[in-house]
C-alpha cells in the first residue's frame, strides 16, 4: 500500500519536474507588440471593429490588416495612442464607424417572444430571461455594442440615448501618462 | 536482427494498430481530412508513443513489478499524459503552424486509445525494452502510413461525386472498412 503510493509520488514528482524544467526551456514568447496594442484597446470585446474580440484586432493591427480607426469605444483618444504606438499619422474615424453617443439597448416586452437569440449575443451578459421567457436588459451593464439587435428575430431591440444625469454620470476613464524627466542629469545624481 | 525486423513488419502492416486491432479511430477520422494534418499527427503519435513505450516498459519493469501489478493501467496513463504535454510544448515552440493545425487533437493524443493500448500490450507480450520500443515505434508507423493513406483518399474524395446519403462521414466509415478488409490481406505474411 504504501509502496503504491510512494510509486505514484514519484513519478508524478518526476513528471512536474521534466514539464517545469521544460515549461521554461520551450517558453513561446508572444509578440510583444500586439500585447501593447491590446493593452492600449477598451477590451470591451464588442467586435464593432469586424473582428471577434480585443486581442484579434491586435493581432490584425500588428500584422498591418487592420486599420487603426476601427475601435468606436477607444474613442478618437484611443486612435490617438494607437498612431503614437505605432508611428502612423492619426486617421479620423470612418463613415459611420465613429462613437456614438452613449446608448444603452432597450426591448420592447411586448414584442419579444423569448427566443434567448439576443441573451447568446450578448458579450457581457447584460440580458435576463430565459426560453419563452420575456427578457430584459440591465441597462447598467450594457455596454451598447448592438450586438443584439442582429440576432432578433422580431427587431423588438432598439437603442436608447443615455442622457447624462447624476445617477449615470462616472468620472471619466483615468489616462495614465508616464512622467518624462523635464531635466535628465537631475535623475543621476551620481556617476 | 531478423527477430526485430519481424516485430516492426509485423506491427506496420500485419497486425495494424488502426485497421486491424481497431485502436485509434479517433483521430484516424478526425484529423484525415488533410495530407498535411495527417502526417503532422502521425509525426506527433509517433514521437509519444516511442517516448510511452520505453517509459511505461521502465516503469513497469523496474518500479512496479509483480507486486504493483494493479497500478500498471494508472501509471501508464500518468506518463503519457505527461508525455503529451511535453510533446505539446516542443511542438508549440517548432512549429507554431503545426500547433494550429493540430488544434484540440494534441492534448487529446493523451486518450488516443493507441497511446495507451500499445504500452499495455508490451506487457502482456513479455517485451524487452528494445522489444517494446520497436513495438512501439512500429506500431506508430503504422498509424502514421494508415493516416497518409487515409488523408490522400479523403483529399481525392472531396472531388468525386458521392451519391448524397454517403456524403461526410459515411463515405469516410465505408473507406476504413475497405482498408481495413484490405489489410487482412497481409495476416499471411509472418507466419
Amino acid at each position: 500500500m504504501i509502496s503504491a503510493l510512494w510509486v505514484m509520488v514519484g513519478i508524478s514528482l518526476l513528471l512536474g519536474a521534466v514539464l517545469g524544467y521544460s515549461a521554461i526551456k520551450f517558453k513561446v514568447e508572444g509578440n510583444p507588440l500586439v500585447e501593447k496594442i491590446d493593452a492600449v484597446l477598451p477590451q470591451t470585446q464588442c467586435g464593432q471593429c469586424g473582428f471577434p474580440g480585443c486581442k484579434p484586432y491586435a493581432e490584425a493591427i500588428a500584422k498591418g490588416e487592420a486599420d487603426i480607426n476601427l475601435c468606436p469605444p477607444g474613442g478618437e483618444e484611443g486612435i490617438r495612442k494607437l498612431a503614437e504606438l505605432l508611428g502612423v499619422d492619426y486617421k479620423p474615424f470612418g463613415e459611420g464607424a465613429g462613437p456614438r453617443a452613449k446608448a444603452v439597448a432597450f426591448i420592447d416586452e411586448n414584442t419579444c417572444i423569448g427566443c434567448t437569440l439576443c441573451l447568446q449575443a450578448c458579450p457581457v451578459d447584460a440580458i435576463v430571461g430565459a426560453a419563452k421567457q420575456m427578457h430584459t436588459i440591465i441597462a447598467s451593464e450594457c455596454t451598447g455594442c448592438e450586438l443584439c439587435l442582429a440576432p432578433c428575430p422580431v427587431d423588438c431591440i432598439s437603442m436608447m440615448g443615455l442622457p447624462e444625469s447624476i445617477q449615470t454620470w462616472k468620472w471619466p476613464y483615468p489616462v495614465y501618462t508616464l512622467a518624462q524627466p523635464k531635466n535628465p542629469t537631475r535623475e543621476m545624481p551620481t556617476s | 536482427m531478423t527477430e526485430y525486423l519481424l516485430i516492426l513488419v509485423s506491427t506496420v502492416l500485419v497486425n495494424n494498430i488502426v485497421l486491424v486491432k481497431i485502436l485509434g479511430i479517433c483521430p484516424f477520422m478526425g484529423v484525415s481530412k488533410k495530407l498535411e494534418t495527417a502526417i503532422g499527427m502521425g509525426a506527433a503519435t509517433t514521437f509519444v508513443l516511442t517516448l510511452a513505450s520505453g517509459a511505461s516498459y521502465l516503469i513497469q519493469h523496474y518500479l512496479l513489478g509483480p507486486d504493483l501489478a494493479y497500478l500498471t493501467t494508472l501509471s501508464f496513463i500518468v506518463v503519457i499524459a505527461g508525455i503529451v504535454q511535453f510533446t505539446e510544448m516542443v511542438i508549440k515552440k517548432t512549429s507554431p503552424e503545426l500547433y494550429q493545425i493540430l488544434g484540440i487533437y494534441l492534448p487529446l493524443i493523451t486518450t488516443n486509445c493507441a497511446v495507451l493500448g500499445i504500452p499495455l500490450l508490451n506487457v502482456q507480450a513479455k517485451h524487452d525494452f528494445m522489444q517494446s520500443l520497436l513495438f512501439g515505434f512500429g506500431g506508430a508507423m503504422g498509424f502514421t502510413l494508415v493516416m497518409i493513406l487515409f488523408a490522400g483518399i479523403r483529399e481525392r474524395m472531396e472531388g468525386a461525386d458521392v451519391p448524397g446519403i454517403f456524403k461526410g462521414s459515411a463515405i469516410a466509415m465505408v473507406t476504413a472498412g475497405l482498408m481495413s478488409l484490405s489489410f487482412m490481406g497481409f495476416s499471411g505474411l509472418v507466419k
